[in-house]
């Protein structure tokens, strides 16, 4: 990792959303602790990838990024500005820099607008007039994303899922933004159509040197997009490390279930043992004491109920490489699930 | 099958034109199909026209609502004060009769009455559904205490017994502008009904467009416009009203005919607009005097109006399946 400045530098961030009960006046009860203690960056046109089983507090984070959501704790600088709690004035220079694409197709494009109304919407916000006029930018747009310029009239019904993504992209293209959250942008979308878009957002983000945080519930997804990756559970990064490390050395036993789960077909013949995780995410609500993993870990003992571990670079991993456990994995102890070297992954 | 087979599909079948076909356009080809939302559509438009050209028509006529042509003219009435001619005196002169003991025009009289009713219906609807949008995208929108606070005194409001409440309250109002003695002008009568049909009308609709905001706030596209930087303004305007459109028509129509019918029990119960202002509440009070002897001038008023009630609420039921073809029954 280079010194240069990050140009998202995210450090203890929290969020902890307020259970309201009680009658008749209502009042805090408890509260779900959906994201604890995030510490990460993102340098400039490099792409992070955010993965973590479901509920795990992914899609929370991304909207702190983005700040669609108030931070209970920690600092968010963009730049080195910090705009953990800017306001909608305070942050309008950035809000066009830092852009989101959505997980639900469906649900992100606004139903009585047409494709060119969703397309140019954020440049009339932020009063943005390329050379051109706003109409030959958004065509140049759809252009982009793959997309008939001609349907600048339509209406998203009209567009198959992986068409309306593609609008959701050419949406957050507008502004042409430094940072994108793209948050499981592709989860619900037809396998057949998955790749499609992922190599559209990975062409994008070379091309445009965009920088990327790319959530996701596998890891398989993330491999080939992301030059670091993180994993969360239960609202903490577990281990994040670039991706060679993180795949041919995971040391989290979380990161090692996960990989067992990612498809043969990205994974050499050799014989590999499968870790099948059981039981569910314990609720966030009340996450377990000490390591938040141990109740679903095998090798979790006294120690893991006591004591926290902390994100660090643990004996055996390279710079940049941190993991959250007191007792790592190591890749002659257990026969390690070997991952195939494809050429891509040198690019 | 893949993403670039459905572009190509979509493209070449949407060829003839590049305008898209947008959800508004869906729904009026949809309406022109029901044949019942077409034909009501005729008849409520045939008696708004009545209504805006009343004066026009009755110029034409050559008679008013107000004049008594019994004084001038006797013989129109017997000595019971009822038509002298048979089915109410209904001739080439007064087409649909003559009233009984003051002997007005019954045509003329009706006409004006449709517009007198249509007009106090008619703004009672706009101010009610303006009220009901203001209050209930703002408690959505802005939830919190102001949505607790809103929803509380949409609860009271509903459960008032609302017709018991006009026929208390339409007495209170009056008295708030004019002393008890004077005579209450008709424009404060008019006024007066708009106002209170309005109070206890906006709850229902604000209701259901606070739970539609609700559900809207949480949808995708209103965060996307809100990483964009749009003003709550810009999102209420832009990204939420125009999906609301659907539930505002709906109850605007469902409003109206309830109106028409509401504002003319209260003239009927005499706290509304009353006798000699042509309204179809006071004709049909009027008609219930005399439909023993005379059923004909009971029957025009109560004819039109159960013809026009009933058009706008097929109308209202086309609009609504063409709006939003799922929640067809
Ligand atoms: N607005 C909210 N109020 C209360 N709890 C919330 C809210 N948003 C999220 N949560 C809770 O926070 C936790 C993390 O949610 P989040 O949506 O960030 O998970 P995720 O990792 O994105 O999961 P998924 O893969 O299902 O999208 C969940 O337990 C969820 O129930
Ligand atoms: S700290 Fe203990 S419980 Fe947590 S992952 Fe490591 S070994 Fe398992
Ligand atoms: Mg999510």
């Amino acid at each position: 990792m280079s010194n240069a400045q990050p140009l998202l530098d995210v450090s203890g961030l929290t969020k902890h959303f307020p259970i309201k009960g009680g009658f008749p006046i209502k009042r805090t009860v408890g509260a779900v602790q959906a994201v604890d203690g995030l510490d990460f960056q993102v340098a400039e046109g490099e792409a992070l990838g955010l993965v973590g089983e479901s509920g795990c507090g992914k899609s929370t984070t991304g909207r702190l990024i983005t700040r669609l959501l108030e931070p209970t704790g920690g600092k968010i600088s963009y730049r080195g500005q910090d705009i953990t709690h800017a306001g909608r004035r305070d942050l309008a220079p950035i809000r066009s820099e830092i852009q989101m694409i959505f997980q639900d197709p469906y649900a992100s494009l606004n139903p009585r607008q047409t494709v060119g109304k969703i397309i140019s919407g954020p440049m009339e916000i932020n009063d943005i007039n390329p050379a051109g006029g706003r109409e030959a930018r958004v065509r140049e747009l759809l252009e982009i994303v793959g997309l008939n310029p001609e349907h600048y009239n339509r209406f998203p019904h009209e567009f198959s899922g992986g068409q309306r993504q593609r609008i959701g992209v050419a949406r957050a293209l507008a502004l042409e933004p430094k940072l994108i959250v793209a948050d499981e942008p592709v989860s619900a979308l037809d396998v057949s159509i998955q790749a499609q878009v992922v190599n559209l957002l990975q062409k994008v983000q070379r091309e445009l040197g965009i920088a990327f945080v790319f959530i996701a519930h596998d890891l398989a997804i993330v491999r080939h997009f992301s030059q670091r990756v993180a994993v969360m559970y239960l609202g903490k990064i577990v281990e994040i490390a670039d991706r060679e490390d993180l795949y041919d050395n995971p040391r989290h036993p979380y990161t090692r279930a996960l990989l067992s789960a990612v498809p043969e077909a990205t994974v050499d013949q050799e014989p590999r043992e499968r870790i099948r995780l059981t039981g569910d995410v314990p609720s966030p609500i009340n996450p377990p004491s000490g390591c938040r993993f141990r109740t679903r870990c095998w090798k979790a003992t006294e120690k893991c109920a006591t004591e926290a571990p902390p994100l660090v670079q643990v004996e055996g991993n390279k710079p940049g490489h941190l993991t959250a456990c007191h007792y790592p994995e190591t890749a002659d102890a257990v026969p390690a699930p070997r991952l195939s070297k494809d050429p891509e992954a040198a690019a | 099958m893949t993403d670039e087979a459905t572009a190509k599909l979509t493209a070449s079948d949407g060829s003839k034109g590049s305008e898209g076909r947008s959800p508004g356009r869906l729904a009026w080809k949809r309406f022109k199909r029901d044949k019942t939302g077409v034909i009501s559509a005729y008849v409520v438009i045939f008696f708004f026209v009545i209504a805006i050209a009343a004066p026009l028509i009755a110029k034409l006529y050559g008679k008013d609502p107000y004049t008594t042509y019994a004084s001038a003219n006797p013989n129109l009435l017997n000595v019971f004060s009822y038509p002298a001619g048979p089915n109410g005196g209904m001739s080439s002169d007064f087409w649909f009769g003559i009233e009984p003991q003051l002997g007005r025009d019954v045509f003329t009289f009706l006409l004006y009455a449709i517009r007198t009713s249509l007009g106090i219906a008619l703004a009672a609807t706009l101010l009610t559904v303006f009220l009901g949008v203001v209050i209930g995208v703002t408690a959505g929108y802005l939830g919190g205490k102001t949505d607790y606070l809103v929803g509380r005194v949409i609860d009271i409001l509903l459960s008032f017994p609302s017709t018991l409440f006009f026929i208390a309250f339409m007495p209170v109002i009056y008295g708030l502008f004019i002393a008890p003695d004077e005579d209450i002008p008709t424009w404060l009568r008019a006024t007066g009904l708009i106002i209170v049909l309005a109070t206890f009308g906006w709850a229902s609709i604000a209701r259901l467009l606070r739970g539609q905001v609700l559900g809207l706030r949480e949808r995708e596209f209103v965060e996307a416009a809100k990483v964009t930087g749009a003003s709550p303004r810009r999102i209420v305007f832009k990204e939420l009203l125009p999906n609301l459109w659907t539930p505002i028509i709906i109850q605007g129509t469902l409003m109206l005919p309830a109106f028409v019918t509401a504002e003319a029990g209260l003239a009927f119960l005499g706290v509304g607009m009353i006798d000699p202002t042509p309204d179809w509440g006071v004709m049909i009070q009027r008609g219930a005097m005399f439909y023993t002897e005379d059923i004909t001038f009971m029957l025009f008023p109560g004819l039109s109006m159960v013809i026009f009630v009933l058009a706008f609420n097929l109308l209202g039921d086309s609009v609504r399946d063409a709006l939003d073809p799922k929640s067809k029954r």
